[in-house]
């Protein structure tokens, strides 16, 4: 493509599209951008609302990727507030909410995820929350505090951020989680244990293999305030506000509609670019290729955002795409600092290197003498290491690697 | 406030007003300057945002915490001058700070 007038239109002005559109900038793309976002605000960073900003350490300003004005001052036209409704790919341009229709040469869709939401009733009631957007934080924000009861459905990374930050406000929390353990879907059992223990030590309540059956309001039923979550068996935990944190779902019906090829997810390759070349997808929507597991899946996080972004900007001006990625996340709760690189797929062994009871230890997932994933908590040397062995598919010892008396550097020289 | 001069490894300059309170990393990436890639947003998790202090300011930019230090124990081309820009808050203080960045951030 590179064709240096294109105009590049961004749907979704999330972390994803924000930095995509900076990007193109920066790598001297000179034809018009437009920049659409549901939100009535600037492209913002999310990691902050279950953490520093909902415990009020960090202000809307520090949430911003960019100040307002960049946008105009980069000459990149940025609609908030505003929907995409339809692609045409014959005629190549996207009908806006706001009646517009806006030609394209490139499309980059970066809709994001929506919080799931439960089936069950009394999901109207007023106190009932999601955490995805700012607008849901600051609400949020305003109703947990000192000596509120907090009732958090999910025990994800979501779920137990929010509790940390609760906690920290003073809230009575309580973590309803359907498994029998934290995490199930994303972390290992030695991980889920040390969590589980780690909120309970700061006051944190788990109900494990809790079936949410209703949410009740205080009319006795489904309207008003939330006053308490039933659980199957019909015990009922009260409660002042509720949150859901069991998961998202791709926005990735704009792409469906128009025919692209989709996967719970926007089908993409390595340049970030659809079933159709005019058109890219990056960010939670996007379901990528990851050469180093072999497969293609879809992730929701920083890193990936900004992953995306880059390929999809680098494949628009012509500019040749960074070498191989090894996606990682982190999570912060209370003192903890936890640092995720890989995914574990095909594992046959996990590895604990160091003491959990030290709340300073690391989990790494093997095939055969490949490190997979690695999680590690307040162990940036086991971290950013094991990134780098996990892209390096360099095989290593594991009498070595279980033994944290001998550095990482040795372990993997 | 403070004027921070943000020097590219190729020596491209870019002389930007950085509202106190703010993070130097953060200055950087609110306007766009390349070479700092900030990919957690300030949560001491990547080391993406390494920057080289100019000498005559080390000792007002302070000191790295243990886990600062530990994260940049791992980036590249580390000299005693590296710091994680996200660990420096901008004070009045600091005004006239120069930086230096490294080739590559990964």
């Amino acid at each position: 493509m590179s064709d240096p007038a294109a105009h590049v239109v961004i749907v979704g002005a999330g972390h994803a599209g924000g930095t995509a559109a900076a990007l193109l900038r920066q790598y001297g793309h000179a034809g018009p951008i437009t920049l659409v976002g549901e939100e009535p605000i600037p492209p913002y960073q999310r990691p902050p609302l279950s953490k520093a900003w909902l415990k009020g350490e960090a202000d809307a300003d520090a949430l911003t990727l960019k100040p307002l004005e960049f946008y105009a001052e980069h000459d990149i036209d940025f609609r908030p507030s505003t929907r995409a409704l339809s692609i045409n790919r014959g005629a190549k341009t996207v009908a806006l909410s706001d009646g517009s229709t806006v030609p394209y040469d490139a499309l980059i869709l970066a809709t994001g995820a929506r919080a799931i939401a439960l089936p069950i009733p009394g999901a109207e009631l007023e106190g009932v929350m999601f955490l995805r957007t700012a607008a849901d934080a600051e609400l949020l924000k305003a109703t947990i505090g000192s000596g509120k009861r907090l009732a958090v459905v999910g025990g994800g990374y979501i779920g137990l951020e929010v509790a940390a930050s609760g906690q920290a406000l003073g809230a009575e929390v309580v973590v309803l989680e359907r498994e029998d353990r934290l995490l199930a879907r994303v972390a290992c059992e030695a991980l889920s244990t040390f969590f589980k223990a780690y909120h309970e030590q700061h006051g944190v309540v788990f109900e494990l293999g809790a079936n949410v059956e209703a949410f009740e309001g205080a009319q006795g039923g489904a309207s008003g305030h939330v006053t308490g979550v039933r659980l199957a068996g019909g015990r009922v935990i009260a409660c002042d506000a509720v949150v859901v944190g069991v998961g998202a779902h791709p926005n990735d019906e704009l792409a469906r509609d128009c025919g692209l090829e989709t996967a719970r997810g926007v089908v993409v390759d390595l340049d970030a670019r659809s079933s159709d070349p005019s058109i890219f997808a990056i960010g939670d929507v996007a379901h990528r290729p990851m050469p180093i597991y072999s497969r293609m899946f879809r992730m929701e996080s920083v890193p990936n955002a900004l992953e995306g972004a880059k390929q999809a900007a680098n494949a628009i001006v012509g500019r040749p795409q960074p070498p191989g990625e090894c996606p990682w996340q982190w999570s912060d709760q209370y003192d903890l600092k936890l640092q995720i690189a890989g995914y574990a797929f095909d594992v046959d062994q996990i590895l604990l290197r160091g003491d959990p009871a030290t709340a300073k230890f690391a989990v790494f997932h093997l095939q055969g003498d490949l490190v997979q994933s690695v999680e590690a908590i307040n162990s940036p040397p086991e971290f950013m290491m094991g990134k780098q062995l996990i892209l390096g598919r360099k095989p290593i010892d594991k009498g070595r690697l279980a033994d944290p008396s001998i550095s990482m550097k040795e372990v993997a020289a | 406030m403070a004027k921070i001069t943000y020097i590219e490894h190729d020596g491209t300059e870019h002389v930007i007003d950085v509202k106190s309170g703010l993070t130097v990393m953060e200055g950087a990436v609110k306007n766009n300057v390349p070479g700092i890639d900030a990919d957690c947003g300030g949560a001491c998790a990547c080391a993406t945002c390494h920057v080289y202090v100019d000498e005559a300011w080390r000792d007002k930019t302070g000191t790295s915490s243990a886990m600062e230090e530990s994260m940049l124990d791992f980036a590249e081309n580390v000299e005693p001058n590296s710091r994680l820009s996200c660990q420096i808050k901008v004070t009045d203080a600091l005004d006239g700070l120069v930086v230096r960045m490294p080739e590559s951030q990964h």
